[in-house]
């Protein structure tokens, strides 16, 4: 006889997708792919939610997992926005040439 | 072993490798396009997590929202910079970059995953009032209408605020990446030189 599914399992799991996400996002230099890993911490958070929301009982979790998607939706509006307009100037520029503002 | 229990242990393993195995693929693969067909997988799988959670509405907002508009927007963007060219992974202007980002990815996962695991029985069971699950007692539709009438009832305000949110992001949107003709130089002052 196992033991049913629990929670904890899919707050494991959520941690090492946000692990693999932000270890990306730190080693990739090419703007949409740290857009894409931002994207996979997101959906970690998500998962958290909904997990947390069976455990707990309550429906805010699914609630707030609701809005996280509308603010990643405009996240990611603005930022390709961004790297539009900066890779139309100068193609194939990575996060390390981004530094014209420096003073 | 009960037949139900191993189907759940089946979905969950399986989902848990696409997301997984998806998410690896976005950091390692070369050319962006295959990142986001990677990323597709990864979300996917979090889909199958929300429906294993019966979270049946958010699963299909996630295939819908993530994996049909956020994802085709990245290829969109992709497809028509022309940057779909493959990179050399090999290059690494900051020699100890990779190590210490593997030991910051590994030590969070590890003290998250400790502080989840050792937190598992501090966990109040059941608190809330409960999530209505299709079949038991509500109709097929439960979990639709509980969160509607969360959503609409004691966070209707904050639900007001995401339509402001949206104006803003697709006005600035808009604004940034305009192409400015001269015409429009008397009136109004240029953002890009």
């Amino acid at each position: 006889m196992i033991a049913a599914i629990e929670p904890t399992w899919y707050l494991v799991l959520a941690s090492v997708l946000f692990g693999i996400g932000a270890f990306g996002l730190l080693v990739r230099r090419n703007p949409l792919i740290m857009f894409m890993c931002i994207e996979l911490m997101l959906n970690a958070a998500n998962l958290t939610f909904v997990a947390l929301a069976v455990q707990l009982g309550d429906i805010n979790g699914q609630t707030a997992v609701f809005f996280v998607l509308v603010v990643a939706a405009a996240e990611v509006v603005v930022g390709l926005g961004i790297i539009v307009s900066i890779l139309r100037r100068s193609p194939g520029t990575t996060a390390d040439d981004l530094a014209e503002l420096k003073g | 072993m009960s037949d139900a229990t191993f189907l759940e242990y089946v979905v969950f393993f399986s989902a848990a490798v696409m997301m997984l195995g998806g998410a690896i693929g976005v950091v390692i693969f070369k050319s962006p396009v295959h990142a986001a067909l990677s990323l597709v997988l990864t979300l996917f799988g979090v889909a199958v997590q929300f429906v294993a959670l019966e979270a049946h509405f958010l699963a299909a907002v996630q295939v819908i929202v993530y994996a049909g508009a956020i994802v085709v927007l990245f290829l969109f963007v992709i497809m028509l910079l022309g940057v779909d060219e493959s990179i050399d992974l090999s290059i690494e202007p900051i020699p100890i970059q990779r190590p210490l980002a593997a030991v910051m990815g590994v030590g969070l996962i590890g003290l998250v995953a400790a502080a989840v695991v050792r937190a598992r029985d501090a966990l109040v069971i059941n608190p809330g009032t409960g999530l209505d699950v299709a079949g038991e007692n509500a109709g097929q539709d439960a979990n639709i209408k509980q969160l509607a009438e969360n959503l609409y009832g004691d966070h209707v305000f904050a639900f007001e605020l995401t339509s402001v949110l949206l104006i803003v992001a697709v006005v600035g949107t808009v604004l940034l990446t305009r192409k400015w003709s001269k015409a429009d130089d008397d009136s109004v002052e240029r953002f890009d030189s």
